[in-house]
């Protein structure tokens, strides 16, 4: 567009016929003008940097002989080295192990209040979200108390009925106190997008079947998961993004069991050691970028999955009748 | 006390915490490298120090504004702020952007010794010989000089140090018929097996992933694991068989657990100190303070000692820690910086004031002669002089000891490399020659010439 639209309203203030279209213009101004400021951050804070990032892993730097254009050299460094390659599949693992459960977990908490049987199901709802309000920082470090070895109370339980001092926090058993951290933060996360999806079904279907004799498992079975299906996908999507992001768990849990954690344990926390301590600030720009393509590949492809799932199982209900 | 530990604090974090260090990219040969060739004159000096001024100083040493108002008083046109941007490797993440961003950079900053070839490789440091730094160097013990100057060039100022000997508890070792501080490492070996046999106790603990204490204990044995030219040269020796024989010598002592390997400056092992799970500590001249905080309840049982010998009759030692105050290259009054820097950790009254109010051991000859620091009593270690012990200590430092300019690199492939050896009870040695792989190709990478 070449003109603003205020402009162009001005011009013709009288013309009857184009009344209606410079009411539309105003609103869309007015439009424009609400989102300017998201706009606004969302490209200086987000999109120029990005931008700036993607420029920078173009570029080789080295303590001696400075930088230098360097094409694709990063990314090609990049899919050979191991360290990164690693750090992937280990967050392929956690997410195959954790995310079901944490999942499971939220579906049945949702399930459960939507079911309006448990009593103090406000109470219950708030306190399964609480350690979403708890950020990651302080959850890290809590549990990096609670794991301790010699004081942590997890370890003096264990001692007190005779099972020695499970050692939460060696290089065997880290990856699963990390899922157990993250499980235990984003359960009440995911419950509250199920609930609101379960609360938006109408009852009238759980009226009609049960009229049909359906009992409260066959009802959560047939018509609130299938239901919340949408839902469930964006949470899985979430996990996604957030498994392959993780950065704060690895990065406290350094400090306290740094011969498990190593380097290159999340592919986040290998960024930013390779900025930071590597003085490789090009190859992790790279390293980053990479990141962005494998986590938004991974979420495009589960998409596309579930979508192409539904419309099978779609077709499939729609022949036999 | 508790200024003590915040003090204490500050510096094993600076000295102890892995560095990670944020950097711009490459050298972007920022300043003009400051290698002014002429001297400095008394008439150029005097009009500085005379002409307002404002100087930016950024350190973590807590209260140092009691120093800087010292200097402020002698030198009344120059206003000096001082900024704590963070402590250790926050601290250089911000200087390193200021310097890459070419503006924001303070006028004097205080940096480790072993990142000092870091800023000297950026050319970001002064060279402080035209402003009559040479003149200075006869005033402190002579390895802290050559720390911060290796080569012909000053780039810094000593603050402190850390000479390393063996603080232990008097009593748990008595307990185990031992009744005075092991001479050498083989009576030290023998003491720890009697020890944890009659007392249950560790007699050290070997911080798994501290890399500043396994240098140390390098240091100590002769070993040069780094060298650098000051250009593009750097050596990397860090698996010779010297190292190798301190190496094995933890190696053994851990797989027959006599020594524990807990992460240190961990609340474990702070919780190990005070309550004798460690009969001892093998550290630095600034913990003997550290301690005090941590461990109060244990008062009076402590001793101070040097560290066991190699060969019996021996008197030599390493080093651990310790910090310089540096002048930018960027600074525009460098004539005023310089004698900030100077002043602070040279005037005798500003640096008898870091060693008993801040409680940095201090390099200054002026400090470590007066009988108000050597001859005190410390309550603590039973009424021992430990000031004077770690005098004396100090002058046994090896002098050539020196850093390479990626020591971020260096301590973050240490965890990765040893730390995760020494945890599981592996073997020391052969984890060297991972370590010294690592580090070569990384120096080889960022275009170094590896000797």
């Amino acid at each position: 567009m070449s003109q603003s639209p205020a402009l162009a309203a001005e011009r013709h203030p009288t013309a009857p016929a184009r009344r209606g279209n410079a009411n539309k213009r105003r609103q869309n101004r007015a439009a424009y003008l609400f989102i300017l400021p998201f706009f606004l951050v969302f490209l200086t804070m987000l999109v120029i940097p990005l931008m700036y990032a993607g420029y920078l892993s173009l570029f080789e730097s080295k303590l001696i002989g400075g930088e230098q254009f360097a094409w694709f050299a990063n990314y090609i460094r990049a899919i050979q080295d191991s360290a990164f390659i690693g750090s992937l599949l280990r967050m392929g693992l956690f997410f195959i192990v954790q995310v079901p459960i944490m999942l499971g977990l939220a579906l049945l908490f949702a399930l459960a209040l939507d079911s309006g049987r448990a009593r103090g199901a406000k109470g219950v709802r708030l306190l399964v979200f609480m350690p979403y309000a708890v950020p990651a920082v302080v959850a890290t470090l809590m549990w990096g108390y609670l794991y301790g070895p010699d004081f942590g109370p997890l370890a003096q339980v264990a001692r007190a009925v005779g099972w020695g001092t499970p050692d939460f926090l060696s290089a065997g058993n880290i990856l699963g106190s990390m899922m157990n951290i993250v499980t235990w933060e984003f359960v009440g996360y995911n419950m509250i997008i199920m609930y609101a999806a379960l609360r938006a079904i109408p009852s009238d279907l759980y009226e009609a079947a049960e009229i049909d004799g359906a009992g409260q498992f066959r009802i959560a079975w047939s018509i609130k998961i299938p239901a919340i299906r949408p839902a469930i996908i964006l949470t899985v999507i979430f996990s996604i993004i957030g498994t392959f992001q993780l950065f704060a768990e690895p990065s406290l849990l350094n400090a306290i069991a740094p011969d498990a954690i190593t380097r290159s344990f999340t592919p986040n926390y290998y960024a930013y050691n390779l900025a930071f301590q590597n003085r490789e600030l090009n190859y992790a720009a790279s390293i980053a970028f990479l990141l962005g393509i494998v986590i938004a590949v991974l979420s495009y492809a589960f998409q596309l999955a579930t979508e192409r799932r539904e419309r099978r199982a779609l077709t499939e209900t729609e022949t036999p009748s | 006390m508790k200024k003590a530990r915040k003090t204490a604090l500050a510096l094993v974090t600076g000295a102890a915490t892995v560095g990670l260090v944020l950097t711009g990219c490459a050298p972007s040969g920022g300043g003009d490298g400051g290698t002014t060739s002429d001297a400095i004159t008394d008439e150029q000096r005097e009009e500085a120090l005379n002409t307002p001024t404002d100087l930016t100083f950024w350190t973590w040493v807590p209260d140092i504004e009691n120093e800087v108002a010292l200097f402020e008083e002698q030198y009344p046109a120059i206003n000096v702020t001082v900024e704590n941007v963070g402590q250790g490797l926050e601290h250089y993440q911000k200087l390193r952007s200021a310097l890459e961003a070419g503006e924001g950079a303070p006028d004097v900053a205080q940096v480790e010794y072993q990142y000092i070839p870091s800023f000297v490789l950026t050319e970001s440091l002064l060279d402080l010989t035209p402003y009559g730094a040479d003149g200075i160097a006869d005033d402190y013990v002579g390895w802290a000089w050559n720390q911060v100057s290796p080569n012909e060039e000053v780039w810094a100022v000593p603050q402190d140090v850390g000479p390393m000997g063996n603080l232990y508890r008097e009593d748990i070792l008595s307990e185990a018929g031992i009744a005075e501080a092991p001479e050498t490492w083989d009576d030290y070996a023998a003491a720890a097996k009697a020890v944890k046999d009659e007392t249950g106790s560790y007699i050290s603990n070997l911080g798994a992933t501290q890399a500043g204490q396994m240098i140390g204990f390098m240091w100590q044995a002769g070993v040069q694991p780094f060298t650098y030219d000051g250009a593009e040269t750097v050596g990397i020796d860090v698996n010779n068989d010297t190292a190798k024989e301190v190496a094995n010598y933890w190696t053994e002592l851990i797989q027959q657990d006599l020594i524990s390997v807990d992460t240190d400056f961990s609340d474990q092992w702070y919780q190990g100190l005070a309550n004798g799970k460690y009969a001892g500590w093998l550290t630095a001249a600034w913990g003997p303070i550290f301690l005090q905080g941590t461990a109060e309840s244990t008062s009076g049982l402590w001793r101070a000692a040097p560290l066991p010998q190699w060969s019996a009759g021996e008197q030599v030692s390493g080093n651990w820690g310790g910090s310089s105050d540096a002048v930018l290259a960027t600074s525009e009054n460098p004539i005023a910086a310089y004698e900030l820097a100077k002043f602070i950790n040279h005037d005798e009254e500003s640096a008898m004031k870091l060693a008993t109010e801040q409680f940095l051991y201090p390099p200054q000859l002026s400090v470590l002669e007066n009988p108000d620091f050597i001859d005190q009593e410390s309550e603590f270690y039973g009424g021992q002089q430990v000031n004077k012990l770690f005098a004396d200590i100090s002058e046994t430092v090896d002098t050539d000891f020196q850093w390479v300019p990626f020591m971020e690199y260096v301590y973050s492939t240490y965890e990765e490399t040893i730390g995760s050896v020494v945890a599981e009870k592996g073997d020391i040695a052969a984890a060297l020659d991972e370590w010294q792989d690592q580090l070569v190709s990384y120096a080889e990478g960022q275009g170094f010439t590896v000797e």
